[in-house]
């Protein structure tokens, strides 16, 4: 028998939790933050991480080859030769300072997490093993050099389980599968965060928690695009909450995409399988890397071969003349294959039915990695507009910020890096503002205000269905907004968003239960999506140069007078397309120079 | 082409008992089984509920009962599951709705073997701690679990026994019990050795057949058991 009848949504008030501090999203940025709480506040301390998955679902765990530091384990590295990298790898519009304090802290976070249990693998000598990867030089770009510390190619899997892992020893307290729909911020965007506020999908219940200080740890919003390599959940949650909120969003047109994406289905074959020697062939059999990157070839940057790839496409040198080129992996033999590449060998056995070590794999660029997101300082503070105004008590870590450590274009390696120095430092400064603040005061507004959105959603019996509208988005922004891009196409682009957020607000929920309506959380996260795509467009349209990730065909060239600056886009009012405004990038040791591999 | 997709639902809001329903669905040889799940959940039916997130096998959150087996739904392709194809929840739990299983139980078992590196010495040097390629080959197996579940729910010691700690568990105790570094092993085997601890395992081998990660979880189960009689006085 039916205990809980159809169509009886009348709700109660929301249930509230008192924390000391609260992470959104379990990936490696918040659970390193809240590893980091509990450690500086004690066992006594009320930590929670708030997921909309179970933990170990979390996307960090699908990342493949490696988190660089320069150990110099297996040959001579420098930590300011990684810096050098990374800034030149984003193209110049990396903050110095924060890349500075990345590549530094590099060293001992990875030591860190070794003394935490990860597993790597390790040399003959017993050290952390380490190997090459994208962009990564001795001696500022002399050549490859071997920094990326790795377990297998399951590098992320191992980060999330022993973060976990340490979590669960210390007490953290996990509230799995609820979706953040908003921030309590009683006194709106000039003043605190003092929470979040939250549907329970076990339930379909409005949940409060209240805690001095909030960490954003979300992910990315990958799923705008059709071809991506994001999990179906990564829809840009707290990016778009912080956006709706009147918070700035910095850099959102820089978009990664990477190389290397299994053709058709975007998954990603590490860039670890041109790191181990693989490399890219074209429809005539040339390794056609040589000609666009003389020193690095196949391991330049992400952006670069992403770009070089869609022109051997473009000049009809595709395989077959096709939309995709071959990654050649053969010669690397099966001890390589198997023993240090093994997860990426079976997802070609698995998805294409092919054999690494006999034949060729189809590639193309995938959606990988928003370098943008909601701004912050060095230690996770969330700023409030580009003068650099703290939101007091409002923090974030991971790919939904921006640091800026990424530029116009991340390096690989340099995101599980992110993840790990900037949620720690996160969480080292939150337990201070933990100390600091005094007794949240409830948003009763905020919660009123989505209980309501809930039960309007739900209540609506005709309109679109969100895959609809969720299919066209991906279409427009992968073909329009993607590795190459024109004024033209950005401003149909801009166009098509523009309509779907229009008949968004006419979206139909199919599923009217309480108990895990996944219907109701894919409405919600379409509605994220929309909102991310929105201010990545806008962002894109005015940049008129082409910078890392972001390469205009109608403005070819990176232009330093005008634009050595990141771009602030804020939600004006509904209907209205975005403010922008600029903040300078902070340049300290490398002057920008042209930028080749 | 059209498969034939037959799948188990049940929503204790609405229904009063489970039921099969069948769709036809558009599909590639190529698809997977979670795209056939999408496209029931995007164009036909929105009542469709299941967990899924990374959709490649990495993430673990798409274990199901698949034309008989435990598998994850996004592993597994038209090509090789045919065109009339099958779908329940992973058996031996309890069902929320549909496909989704309530995990909690799960959960708690993997908890309660420490499932962590206990051992706060660091080197005096600050440097990372040594450990032979030989040392971590030792639990490379077991460090690959994703907790997907479908060893533990595909074992009929388990069904026999919920509070069997199950293979999941064991495979994750297997992996601090053999790693050099750790110093709880002692204290870990005695969980292991509790009335419900390794001794449940029948050496069925379902586990091994339903592990997406190709590990060999009865061998490790093997080990574990072997190191307690080592101890035994």
């Amino acid at each position: 028998m039916s205990l809980v009848r159809q169509g009886d949504r009348s709700r109660p008030r929301p249930r509230t939790h008192d924390l000391d501090a609260v992470v959104v999203g379990a990936g490696g940025a918040g659970l390193y933050a809240a590893l980091e709480l509990k450690r500086d506040l004690g066992p006594e301390a009320r930590i929670g991480v708030i997921s909309k998955l179970y933990p170990t679902r979390s996307h960090t765990g699908a990342a493949q080859g490696g988190v660089c530091a320069a150990l110099g384990n297996t040959e001579e590295d420098n930590w300011e030769w990684h810096w050098f990298d990374t800034v030149k790898g984003g193209d110049y519009l990396v903050d110095q300072d924060a890349a500075e304090v990345m590549c530094h802290d590099a060293v001992e976070t990875v030591i860190n997490l070794e003394h935490l249990g990860l597993p790597f693998n390790r040399t003959p000598e017993g050290l952390i093993d380490q190997r090459r990867f994208g962009g990564h030089t001795r001696n500022f770009g002399e050549g490859p050099v071997r920094r990326a510390c790795y377990a297998a190619d399951r590098t992320g899997h191992h980060i999330l389980q022993t973060l976990y892992e340490q979590c669960i020893r210390h007490d953290v307290l996990f509230y799995d599968e609820y979706q953040v729909l908003d921030l309590a911020m009683p006194a709106g965007a000039d003043g605190r965060v003092n929470g979040v506020i939250a549907l329970q999908l076990s339930s379909g219940e409005v949940h409060s928690f209240r805690a001095k200080a909030v960490l954003f740890a979300t992910g990315g919003f990958g799923k705008i695009f059709k071809v991506t390599s994001n999990a179906h959940t990564l829809t840009g949650d707290g990016v778009a909450i912080a956006y709706r909120r009147g918070l700035p969003l910095e850099d959102m047109e820089f978009f990664q995409f990477h190389p290397t994406g299994m053709y058709k289905l975007g998954f990603l074959l590490s860039e670890a399988m041109r790191g181990e020697g693989g490399f890219l062939v074209n429809g005539k059999g040339e390794r056609f890397m040589e000609r666009y990157a003389p020193t690095m070839k196949d391991l330049a940057s992400r952006d670069v071969v992403s770009r070089s790839i869609y022109q051997e496409i473009a000049a009809g040198r595709g395989i077959d003349g096709k939309d995709f080129v071959h990654l050649d992996v053969r010669h690397l033999g099966a001890k390589v294959l198997n023993e240090k590449l093994p997860d990426m060998s079976g997802f070609i056995r698995t998805y294409f039915g092919i054999e690494p070590l006999t034949d060729l794999v189809p590639i193309q660029p995938t959606a990988h990695y928003a370098m943008g997101g909601i701004p912050t300082d060095i230690d996770g503070r969330v700023l409030a507009d580009e003068s650099g105004r703290l939101v007091p008590g409002f923090f974030a870590a991971g790919e939904c910020a921006c640091v800026s450590v990424h530029g116009a274009n991340r390096l690989g390696t340099n995101s599980l890096l992110d993840i790990l120095v900037f949620g720690r430092r996160a969480g080292i400064a939150m337990a201070e503002e933990v100390r600091r603040a005094h007794t949240p005061e409830p948003d009763t507004a905020a919660e009123a205000s989505v209980t309501a959105a809930l039960d309007e959603l739900l209540a609506r019996t005709e309109g679109e269905r969100p895959a609809v509208i969720r299919e066209e988005l991906q279409e427009t922004m992968f073909t329009k907004c993607g590795v190459y891009r024109s004024s033209a196409l950005l401003m149909q682009a801009w166009g098509e968003v523009d309509d779907l957020r229009v008949r968004a607000q006419q979206l139909v929920v199919q599923d009217k239960g309480k108990r895990y309506n996944t219907d109701l959380g894919e409405a919600l996260e379409l509605l994220f999506l929309l909102d991310c795509a929105e201010a990545l467009v806008a962002s894109a349209v005015a940049r008129t140069e082409s910078r890392g990730a972001h390469a205009r065909e109608d403005y070819p060239d990176r232009d330093d007078v005008n634009w050595l600056k990141h771009t602030f886009a804020f939600r004006w009012s509904d209907g209205a397309p975005p403010r922008l405004a600029y903040r300078p990038a902070t340049i300290t040791r490398f002057e920008p120079k042209p930028r080749t591999y | 082409m059209d498969v034939q997709l037959r799948i188990l639902r049940f929503d204790p809001e609405r229904d009063d008992l489970a039921h099969w329903e069948e769709y036809a669905v558009p599909a590639e040889p190529s698809d997977r089984v979670l795209d056939l799940l999408h496209h029931v959940k995007w164009y036909q039916d929105g009542t469709l509920t299941f967990r899924r997130s990374c959709a490649h096998g990495v993430c673990g959150s798409d274990a199901m009962l698949i034309n008989g087996r435990n598998r994850l739904a996004c592993e597994y392709l038209v090509k090789d599951a045919g065109r009339a194809i099958s779908v329940e929840p992973v058996p031996g739990s309890q069902v929320i709705k549909d496909l989704l299983v309530d995990l909690e139980g799960f959960w708690d078992k993997y908890r309660s073997v420490m499932p962590y590196l206990v051992n706060d010495e660091v080197p005096e040097d600050g440097k990372e701690r040594r450990q032979s390629p030989d040392e971590r080959e030792r639990f490379d197996d077991t460090s690959k679990c994703i907790l997907c579940g479908a060893c533990t729910t595909a074992c009929p010691s388990f069904w026999a026994n919920p509070d069997y700690v199950g293979p999941a568990a064991i495979v994750n105790a297997h992996r601090f019990i053999f790693d050099s570094r750790d110093h709880a092993t002692e204290e870990r085997l005695e969980i292991m050795a509790d009335a419900d601890g390794v001794w449940r395992c029948r050496t069925i081998f379902n586990c091994v057949e339903a592990c997406p990660r190709g590990i060999n979880i009865t061998r490790a189960i093997m080990e574990v058991t072997r190191q307690i009689e080592i101890r035994r006085p």
